[in-house]
């Protein structure tokens, strides 16, 4: 039969006709998947928000968890026969709240969900819970807060908070939605990745009353929401408290590291703040208070605070002088106040005693001889090539630079370099004595109390250093760190480890000194040009197999041998013997009060 | 003598067609019609129901005027008529404003208009003419190319806009030339060409290019073995893959992601289920809930699926399937082909190639929209925006295919002044 192209093109027209008819007929007659519509019933898809991985610290003790919390959603188009006073009565509002936030979910969108009541509490939420069916058109959805068990913390672990519009569009995932939360500062930002986990999809069969009859399609469509992972840090919680105990009512900061794994038993900021205020329903008035206050809290300072380290950099100073050959132990220099002022000390000093009793003219010409070894002539040139020099060694130790711990926003300090001095003076127009105060840890040069921790924990190791970390291990699997040598021999650092030794033993810094231990340290006072000196100290017990490196930087406390040692010596006690019996230093400290 | 003009027009077309947009209006009444809540009437303007009442009257008048002009004006200015409307559908890439994705709306006064839906006539009317010159040789390259031209400019422009739904409507024009003779092989190479285009969107290209190389060698393997065998197997085959590079270059530049997705999601219906995949599965439950019989008018539809914009353009289908049930949209089904295959049996009795390429024109342009609009709600083919028409709300896309029904009418009127083309031209079949 001959067949038109005009009749194949009406056959294959009808053809498809018919073939949508027989589709049409299964899916509307055949299959009845599709007919739980046909009782009304409605397919919700419900989003699973997962739960947030908990932080433990390095006992398994809770620092930060998830606590449950219920927002009442309303779908205004859903909204049928309501009893508004007694919805009122039942929800504890009243008639006009009601009505505004019926009015702004209204305006948001009639057909899908708005918050209507936020952050009910678990209490409130199981007496609401019965009722909720005689209000079509609302109901209740559960998410997580996050909770503190114990106000300290704060800026480490961070807090979590709604996404803001910058962040949506730097989100190149396409992950989160609008008022979705996320870690905003510290370890919640830092390990945002991981803590979230992954969001899933349920979708639900309810009927026209909003009761759940079960899954639809059994399931078969809903994703399964991955749980975030949890963390274990590596602070050691009483040590933390403990710390935080001791930094009441002063500014400051306290780091403590344990030497042989870089791992941070404690990080203290001062003043700190109970981390639940910014978890509650009034999130943003307290945040705002507490960015208001002029101790600045929010300010995270064993991280972010720059200092000139003052005295404490003198070992490094001296390692380095010695590692040049530039300075021997027995190299004796006399205290001259003309060059640079002094406390009172035995008089002329070799090594080992200008570090015990922090003697400023010796490092004077410490410094001196580390900058101009007279490789050449010119002295503007020699001091140029020692800098280069000095800086290098500097630099391993950790300064000038991040060391890399995992919290956003690590400062890296500051150290002058050639150009830096070049743009200053002039080229070749700076020597050794131009740039003096860098011998005893002052002028231009800044570093961290983690940085000063560190430097605390490459004496204790006499020679090196792990990056510096929080986090120890991600659900069950060890994170691995980073060696770095200083390229120093050994010797120097026992010797330069003796000295601080004595520091504690035989000098001022006797508040300090633990029975049985032998610890070691440094203490310092930093210039404080706008009111009373700082106090600085850093060090680490015991001697042998040290466990603990720490440094403590209180602000305006005056004398770094008395504040700054006293609380050092307390969380030595504490961490190394479990408990402290040195009660007259503990009330020393607890009674100080250094804010302005 | 003169019979009246009414008795010439074809009444069953235009009955069919006072029908379904009749039809259509009351059905655009039931989508979001809540018992007790719904206070708007059929002819409330503010709502879409009244808004597309209005459109209805428009497309009267419009019929109206289409009576005053006769065949002749659309013969002869039917070029004027398809560069009028690409320029207009240029002019959207610059004055346009953005709907639903993508640039090919202008916005007056609250009301907007879509060229594109007029580029669909406009482009019938010029293909039906250079098709119905006296010159016109199908097998020679001259009009193959200049005809392929009218049809690939619009295409061009509407990618360009974004709208790659509509874009594809033009493909239908396929139809038309192979009923007024194309040779099979160019018909066929266009199709390759666009299937070949769709698999690089699903598979990676390399997977193209190695089954491309494979089926070469295995066709130069197998068979004789001369010279100008091999070579026009091996030139087919690099030409594919010459085109599948090319294709991939492309679909970066204009495809937007939305569009791979999509395409992912017909082939692998699990693929979105959260997204695109949502839509189509609420879509069919809409349908499914209607059974054998419907629920009944105005009580189907409830908004919670939440997909209300769609619902009265894209998925107006699910109203039908919700409300009528099988019997409702078998029979909207037969009634819409019915209206096409007139149109064919129209455009075959027409004298003039003008009137019968015009005439296929329309109906593969309306049987376009109706296939994968419907098939899209069904879930059998991609989710493609492009209008049921007559049903869906939309004032250009109504006007554009009732000006082209109204035309088509008049041409069918009016076909008895002309002398029978089989004494005159020469055709293919």
């Amino acid at each position: 039969m001959y067949l038109s192209r005009s009749h194949i093109i009406q056959i294959i027209f009808i053809l498809a006709g018919v073939t949508f008819i027989i589709k049409l007929f299964f899916i509307q007659v055949v299959n009845t998947e599709y007919s739980i519509a046909a009782e009304k019933n409605i397919v919700q898809r419900i989003e699973e928000y997962p739960y947030r991985g908990i932080i433990y610290d390095r006992n398994k003790q809770l620092l930060v968890y998830n606590n449950p919390v219920y927002d009442l959603m309303v779908i205004p188009k859903a909204v049928k026969n309501l009893n508004i006073l007694s919805f009122c009565q039942a929800f504890n509002i009243s008639t006009s709240e009601f009505t505004n936030a019926l009015n702004r979910a209204k305006r948001y969108s009639h057909i899908r969900p708005s918050v209507f009541i936020k952050n009910i509490d678990h209490n409130d939420f199981a007496a609401i819970h019965t009722k909720l069916s005689d209000y079509l058109g609302f109901y209740i959805r559960a998410r997580t807060v996050r909770k503190y068990p114990q106000a300290m913390l704060a800026n480490t672990v961070g807090y979590v908070g709604e996404i803001n519009t910058a962040q949506l569009l730097a989100d190149t995932s396409q992950y989160y939605k609008q008022g979705d939360l996320i870690g905003i500062s510290g370890l919640e930002a830092k390990y945002e990745a991981l803590l979230r986990g992954k969001r899933g999809v349920k979708y639900k069969i309810t009927d026209a009353r909003g009761q759940e009859k079960g899954s639809f399609k059994e399931g078969t469509l809903d994703i399964l929401s991955v749980p975030g992972q949890d963390l274990i840090s590596t602070i050691d919680a009483s040590l933390q408290l403990y710390g935080e105990t001791l930094m009441r009512n002063k500014i400051g900061s306290i780091v403590a590291i344990e030497p042989s794994t870089g791992e941070v038993l404690a990080m203290v900021s001062s003043p700190a703040y109970d981390p639940n205020l910014l978890t509650s329903k009034n999130l943003s008035n307290n945040f705002a208070a507490l960015e208001r206050d002029s101790l600045a809290p929010l300010f995270h300072r064993p991280i972010m605070a720059m200092y000139p380290p003052g005295s404490i950099f003198k070992l490094v100073q001296a390692l380095i002088a010695l590692q040049e050959g530039v300075v021997q132990p027995n190299t004796v220099y006399s205290c001259n106040k003309k060059i640079v002022n002094c406390h009172p000390h035995p008089s002329p000093t070799n090594l080992h005693q200008a570090i015990q009793f922090s003697c400023n003219p010796y490092f004077y010409h410490v410094f001196k001889h580390i900058v101009n070894q007279h490789i050449v002539k010119d002295t503007y040139e020699d001091t140029r090539i020692g800098l280069n020099k000095w800086l290098n060694y500097v630099r391993q130790f950790g300064l000038g630079k991040q060391l890399g711990i995992d919290l956003p926003h690590e400062k890296s300090g500051y150290l002058p370099d050639v150009s830096f001095y070049d743009a200053r003076y002039g080229e070749k127009r700076w020597k050794a004595s131009t740039i003096r105060s860098l011998d005893i840890g002052q002028g231009e040069m800044l570093v961290t109390p983690l940085q000063m921790a560190n430097l605390a924990a490459i004496m204790a190791n006499r020679g090196h250093y792990y990056t510096p970390h929080l986090i120890k291990s991600i659900e069950g699997q060890t994170i691995s760190t980073k060696k770095h040598v200083i390229q120093i021999e050994k010797n120097h650092f026992d010797f330069a480890v003796n000295a601080m030794r004595d520091v504690i033993d035989s000098s001022s810094a006797w508040r300090a000194k633990i029975k049985n231990v032998i610890v070691c340290g440094k203490t310092g006072t930093a210039e404080n040009p706008h009111g009373e000196d700082h106090a600085v100290f850093m060090g680490f017990a015991p001697l042998e197999a040290p466990k603990i490196a720490i440094a403590v930087y209180v602000e305006n406390a005056g004398w770094g041998a008395r504040a700054a040692a006293a609380i050092a010596g307390l969380m030595l006690e504490k961490y190394l013997m479990g408990q402290v019996s040195r009660k007259s230093i503990e009330d020393y400290v607890l009674k100080g009060d250094f804010t302005y | 003598m003169e019979k009246s003009i009414w008795a010439k027009y074809d009444w069953l077309l235009l009955f069919m067609y006072i029908a379904l947009v009749i039809f259509g209006w009351i059905n655009l009444y039931a989508v979001g019609y809540e018992k007790g809540v719904t206070t708007a009437s059929l002819f409330d303007f503010s709502t879409s129901t009244g808004k597309q009442f209005l459109w209805i009257v428009g497309a009267s008048i419009l019929f109206i005027f289409s009576l005053f002009f006769d065949t002749q004006f659309y013969r002869s200015l039917a070029y004027v008529f398809y560069a009028f409307s690409i320029v207009l559908l240029g002019a959207t890439l610059v004055w346009g404003v953005k709907v639903g994705g993508h640039s090919s709306w202008f916005q007056w006064h609250g009301i907007q208009l879509q060229p594109t839906e007029f580029v669909k006539l406009t482009c019938a009317l010029a293909v039906a003419k250079r098709l119905g010159n006296i010159g016109a040789k199908l097998n020679q390259f001259k009009t193959q190319l200049s005809v392929l031209l009218l049809i690939l400019i619009p295409i061009a422009f509407i990618l360009l806009q974004g709208d790659v739904g509509s874009a594809l409507v033009f493909s239908v024009f396929i139809v038309v030339l192979y009923r007024e003779g194309f040779p099979i092989i160019i018909l066929l190479v266009g199709v390759g060409l666009v299937v070949i285009f769709v698999l690089n969107i699903l598979l990676p290209s390399t997977y193209l290019v190695i089954s491309a190389l494979g089926v070469g060698l295995m066709l130069i393997g197998i068979g004789k073995k001369n010279v100008k065998r091999i070579f026009l197997i091996s030139s087919i085959t690099l030409a594919i893959i010459g085109l599948v590079e090319v294709f991939d270059w492309v679909e970066k530049r204009v495809l937007k992601p939305h569009h791979q997705h999509r395409l992912k999601v017909l082939v692998d219906p699990n693929a979105d289920p959260l997204g695109i995949g949502w839509n189509v599965t609420q879509s069919k439950i809409a349908i499914g809930s209607g059974r054998l019989w419907g629920k009944g008018f105005l009580k189907g539809t409830q908004t919670k699926y939440g997909f209300v914009p769609e619902q009265r353009k894209d998925f107006i289908f699910c109203t039908i399937g919700e409300e009528y049930g099988w019997i409702g949209t078998s029979i909207f089904i037969v009634v819409f082909m019915a209206l096409v295959l007139r149109i064919l049996y129209i455009a075959e009795r027409q004298r003039i190639r003008f009137a019968r390429v015009y005439g296929y024109g329309v109906a593969s342009v309306l049987f376009f929209h109706f296939f994968i609009n419907v098939g899209m709600t069904i879930g059998v083919l991609p989710v493609i925006g492009i209008p049921l028409p007559f049903i869906s709300y939309g004032g250009s896309s109504l006007w554009a295919f009732s000006i082209m029904l109204f035309i088509l009418l008049k041409f069918d009127s009016e076909r008895n002044q002309y002398v029978s083309w089989k004494t005159i031209a020469i055709d293919l079949e």
